[in-house]
């Protein structure tokens, strides 16, 4: 039989925010334990919370970014449970009135869009970090409060690869409206994946189990893959799937149920008395709006269109916001937006990864690689020599031209001192230069790779084949 | 008629204008405060802590500041603080076991503005463990004794604060109000006892017990000393999202001695059933006597009163479940010695940590919450509240000030409500109301029963409506201490 | 009895040993059978909130009627961790050490 798997995701997204969400302390990644706290996110007594704007405009934006409404009245609300990683032993979050409801996210499936409804969006504080020792465990409280945003699906990816893409596309979103710096490995995005399967054709959604806490994309993938595996194998031993939590052992590679939720839950949810409810004035969420980043997939469309960029070409660079904006900036000075394109996601991702940077990080101007491009068009720089500018650019940055005048890189396209070097090379490879005669293409390219040689590797390739040619009508 | 409480100590006013004038030092003042203390508190249980030298230490930089030519407005003003607000450097147990060991790295931001005028924090005193009860009996420290009859209670849960005022081991004290903790004790005790507005002081610093009905207040020898530590402490403050931006008015110049132009309302249902003859003389007498003062009296109703102890009751414990969640033994306090896993560590923290009020109160507030019953409790409450506050909207669109008793009885024996949980929550019927209301209430003393024990007139007012209640208060105090006073 | 589905079930008897795990309170046998005992006739009597008709009236969860109050993302400095774990009751590595945690 075959069986249709429900998907649905909650991802929480750490906010980029410079204070926490309720207190200042500072939210950097990898600080000294406990170095960032204070009475309010270590929750000592007699402290009260203060919701930081900014949190709420990130949440808000990245509503109006895959068009949610923006709740006209929103609250907080204590959510109780006591666990070492929470302060209060409530969480500060949103109960029935989220900062967003709805909205969407298109994602890519074998060549069609189709757009997976969101049910909400809202905003809680982030619990505080667990390491554990032989028979104890230690808690560090710096991320406790960090602003988190939560995402909630609805249930609609039907396979592991949608549920990825779905992932990959709301990173994108979250990267283009700078709301978050989308740090997987520092969890910043962090997942819980609700997952039921039920024959096809029939239609009521099976009993679903959630798997907590995953950091990376990939292990979405692969826990999605086995739990559906899972659940399928103990449906066709006619059993019955539990209603579960469970936790994704990267080590074995499967699924297992959660020792933790020893005790049913009731967070018994009430209005935060501690904080006013949120109706957001219309004059603010228009200005958010207006200041919108153009989504991802619009400017994918619009950098084909634009520029003449094959889709591929485009999808890549609009992977991330900052490749994009690079990229536009290269190609406004330059006639040949291809070639722009080509350096980027060559030579500049290559550098990148090797040296884990961001595209901010490289010293390379988008004036200087519209002018290198230039340079590679004029004939004055061959592929490799192009390289090796392109190199001294991203490490250094600085003037295509200069490099090159100060490195002696320019090609030698002289006719004179070429012809001479043509000359001597049909006399010394007589048997090529016939096997050319007799119609061989081939023979050309042996006998342009010996003037470059002889030439130092400074001819223009383009000329000498020309020269060559022309002797050898 | 009031009878002057029996003082060592001046007010804080009186106290500044000596400090003013040169006549003492800080030094002196606190030294007095602290041999007070030293000689009666042995026999009344006010206080928990004392740090003599500190405070000491305080007072003569107040006597330093003031000879380099600074002001402040409680410039040397030594104040008695209860057990339940932040000072840095200072243990905060909430007369609690489970908040042994806790100093508190920060001020409360009433505090930290009472220090910024020269105020000094000279010792702290007991209360109902996390302020929950009316007579002082829950802290798990000690008791604390009527000073004006040894063998009943201070009321609570602000009983040390209102037991060393009106003992004269303070000049001033700050107290928090939930539900009448500071109004009931003020009257058990015969001093003065302000409940501002809900949003006219910051709670930052202020140990949670209910947050939408939790607020800071003072217990003072007189309405001039209450007016003074209230322009000190109120105003907008950004730690608390609930308290205010309204401006704050210059409360003394609100104290005159008379009532001519004001209408004040008289609640029906404040003076049915339970009300104990000997409370309700003296008031009645005392509403006289602000009729002779020129006010125009009348009575009226507030016809949700009788279901205001269950929906305080509901309200209350149920934000406690929450606030008190944090007390787990983790972070700060004291922690069971338990360390199998954190389900078990917790739950005897909290078994060895808690005394039995809290406990009681806890559970109910985690019942009220729970899967199931939050729409039949709860959020019933909550709508039951909003009723009552608009009898109160609608009180005030005709008088400015209401006049009511603080508590149905004079002060218990002590342990006569111990252990009767429901009994000891009917005694608040007069004063949750202005709570559930987010108004402003005061207590102030009018005369006695015959076996010499307090009685308080309650004064409300509408919510930032300080001025006119510190009038009421402040013209019938002066009256009433004027012997030819009368009609 | 408590395992009623939804948030607006007809109240019943308050199960104290079972709240009581909720709230992380152990009971002696004594404080159990005493506490039901008082918060039967407690219960009993908040359910006078539901006598008056409260139909079509909002609820009041907050004393005053203001909205949108925000702070600026600014940073401040927070307490010193020396400070911080002086209050702590058990320490391990600067950080707080717990039971182990099992997940
Ligand atoms: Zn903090």
């Amino acid at each position: 039989m075959d069986y249709i798997p429900s998907i649905g995701l909650e991802v929480h997204v750490q906010l980029r925010t410079r204070s926490k969400l309720f207190c200042g302390c500072g939210t950097r990644y990898g600080a000294e334990p406990n170095s960032q706290v204070c009475p309010v996110c270590l929750g000592y007594p007699g402290t009260l919370p203060v919701v930081n704007r900014e949190a709420v405009r990130l949440t808000v934006v990245t509503g109006l970014m895959v068009g949610s409404e923006i709740s006209p009245y929103s609250k907080f609300d204590r959510k109780s449970y006591f666990y070492p990683d929470m302060p209060k032993n409530f969480q500060i979050s949103q109960y029935d009135r989220p900062l967003c409801l709805g909205g969407a996210v298109a994602i890519d499936v074998e060549g069609a869009s189709r757009p997976i409804p969101l049910k909400r969006i809202h905003l809680e504080e982030d619990t505080a970090k667990n390491t554990h020792f032989e028979g104890f465990s230690g808690v560090d409280f710096n991320r406790a409060g960090v602003p988190l945003m939560e995402i909630v699906s609805e249930p609609e990816m039907h396979s592991p690869e949608e549920a990825f893409a779905f992932l990959q596309a709301l990173k994108e979103i979250l990267l283009y409206a700078g709301v978050s710096d989308c740090n997987l490995e520092q969890g910043n995005v962090r997942c819980d994946v609700n997952c039921s399967v039920r024959p096809a054709g029939s239609k009521a959604l099976g009993v679903k189990t959630e798997i907590k806490n995953r950091n990376t994309f990939r292990e979405v993938l692969h826990a999605l893959r086995h739990e559906i595996a899972r659940q399928v194998g103990v449906l066709e031993a006619g059993g019955a799937v539990g209603q579960e939590t469970l936790r994704w052992d990267v080590a074995a590679g499967v699924t297992v149920g959660m020792r933790s939720k020893e005790y049913a839950h009731d967070y018994r949810y009430f209005p935060e008395p501690d904080l006013l409810p949120v109706a957001l004035p219309r004059a603010w969420v228009e200005d958010w709006r207006a200041a919108l980043p153009e989504p991802p997939r619009a400017r994918r469309a619009r950098l084909a269109r634009e520029y003449g960029l094959p889709e591929y070409d485009a999808g890549v660079l609009t992977a991330d916001p900052r490749s994009a904006d690079f990229f536009e900036a290269a190609a406004r000075l330059s006639p040949n937006p291809k070639a722009v394109s080509n350096w980027i996601m060559t030579e500049m991702q290559r550098l990148l990864a090797e040296r884990s940077l961001a595209p901010s990080d490289a010293r390379i101007t988008p004036r200087a690689l519209a002018d290198l491009v230039a340079l590679v068009d004029g004939g004055t720089l061959g592929s490799t020599g192009a390289r090796e500018v392109f190199a001294v650019l991203f490490a250094e940055g600085g003037d295509p031209a200069r490099i090159v005048a100060e490195r002696g890189m320019a090609q030698v396209s002289d006719a004179g001192e070429m012809g001479a070097l043509a000359d001597r090379v049909i006399a010394e490879n007589e048997a090529a230069a016939a096997d050319y005669r007799k119609g061989k293409q081939a023979a050309l390219q042996r006998l342009v790779g010996q003037v470059m040689r002889l030439s130092g590797g400074r001819a223009n390739p383009r000329v000498v084949a020309g020269l060559l040619r022309e002797r050898l009508k | 008629m009031a009878e002057p409480v029996n003082r060592a100590l001046p007010t804080a006013h009186a106290a500044l204008a000596r400090l003013r004038r040169g006549e003492c030092s800080s030094e002196e003042l606190v030294r007095d405060v602290l041999g007070r203390i030293r000689a009666t508190d042995g026999g009344i249980g006010a206080y928990l802590w004392v740090d003599e030298e500190d405070a000491l230490g305080q007072a003569r930089a107040a006597d330093a500041r003031r000879a380099a030519g600074n002001e402040g407005r409680l410039l040397g003003v030594p104040v008695a603080v209860k057990d339940v607000l932040n000072v840095r450097g200072q243990p905060c147990t909430c007369a609690s076991r489970i908040l042994r060991g806790y100093v508190a790295p920060y001020d409360a931001t009433a505090v930290a503005r009472l220090r910024a005028e020269g105020a000094v924090f000279a010792g702290r005193t007991n209360m109902d463990e996390f302020a929950m009860g009316s007579t002082t009996e829950n802290s798990a420290v000690q008791v604390t004794r009527n000073p004006r009859d040894p063998e009943r209670v201070p009321g609570g849960s602000s009983g040390g604060a209102a037991a060393c005022v009106a003992a004269g081991e303070a000049v001033v004290a700050l107290g928090t109000d939930t539900g009448g903790s500071i109004r009931q004790p003020a009257a058990f005790c015969g001093c003065v006892g302000l409940k501002p507005s809900y949003g006219r002081v910051s709670r930052y610093g202020l140990t949670a017990f209910a947050s939408s009905l939790d607020q800071i207040g003072t217990l003072s020898a007189d309405v001039r000393d209450a007016a003074l530590m209230l322009q000190v402490m109120a105003g907008a403050d950004c730690m608390d999202s609930t308290c205010l931006d309204a401006p704050v008015p210059d409360y003394g110049a609100a104290l005159r001695d008379d009532l001519r132009g004001m209408k004040l309302g008289i609640p029906r249902e404040y003076f049915v059933g339970g009300l104990a003859p000997e409370v309700e003389t003296p008031v009645r007498a005392a509403i006289e006597q602000c009729r002779a003062l020129g006010a125009e009296v009348a009575e009226l109703s507030l016809p949700h009163t009788e279901y205001a102890i269950a929906t305080y009751y509901v309200i209350a414990a149920a934000e406690a479940s929450a606030n008190l969640a944090r007390f787990d033994g983790v972070r700060y306090g004291r922690r069971a010695r338990a360390e199998s896993d954190p389900m078990t560590m917790y739950c005897r923290t909290r078994a060895e940590g808690f005394g039995a009020e809290v406990k009681r109160r806890v559970i109910l507030g985690t019942y009220v919450l729970s899967s199931g019953y939050y729409d039949a409790y709860y959020l019933t409450a909550q709508r039951v509240r909003t009723l009552i506050r608009r009898d109160f909207e609608k009180a005030f669109a005709h008088c400015d000030a209401l006049l009511a008793p603080v508590a149905p009885s004079l002060p218990w024996r002590l342990g006569e409500a111990a252990d009767d949980p429901l009994k000891m929550y009917l005694g608040d019927i007069y004063t949750v109301t202005a709570n559930l209301a987010g108004i402003c209430g005061m207590s102030v003393p009018c005369g006695s029963s015959a076996d010499g024990l307090p009685v308080g007139l309650q004064i409300l007012g509408p919510a930032l409506g300080e001025e006119k209640v510190l009038r009421v208060g402040h013209a019938y105090e002066a009256s009433a201490s004027r012997p030819a006073a009368g009609p | 009895m408590t395992s009623e589905e939804g948030r607006g079930a007809d109240a019943a008897a308050i199960d104290v040993a079972y709240v009581a795990r909720l709230a992380r309170i152990d009971l002696t046998p004594e404080e159990q059978a005493r506490f039901q005992r008082q918060l039967d006739e407690v219960v009993a009597y908040v359910r006078k909130i539901r006598e008056p008709d409260t139909s079509g009236i909002e609820p009041t969860a907050h004393a005053v009627a203001v909205r949108n109050v925000f702070r600026d993302d600014a940073p401040r400095p927070g307490l010193d961790r020396g400070e911080v774990m002086a209050n702590a009751p058990a320490v391990v590595q600067g950080l707080f050490r717990v039971p182990q945690i099992v997940e």
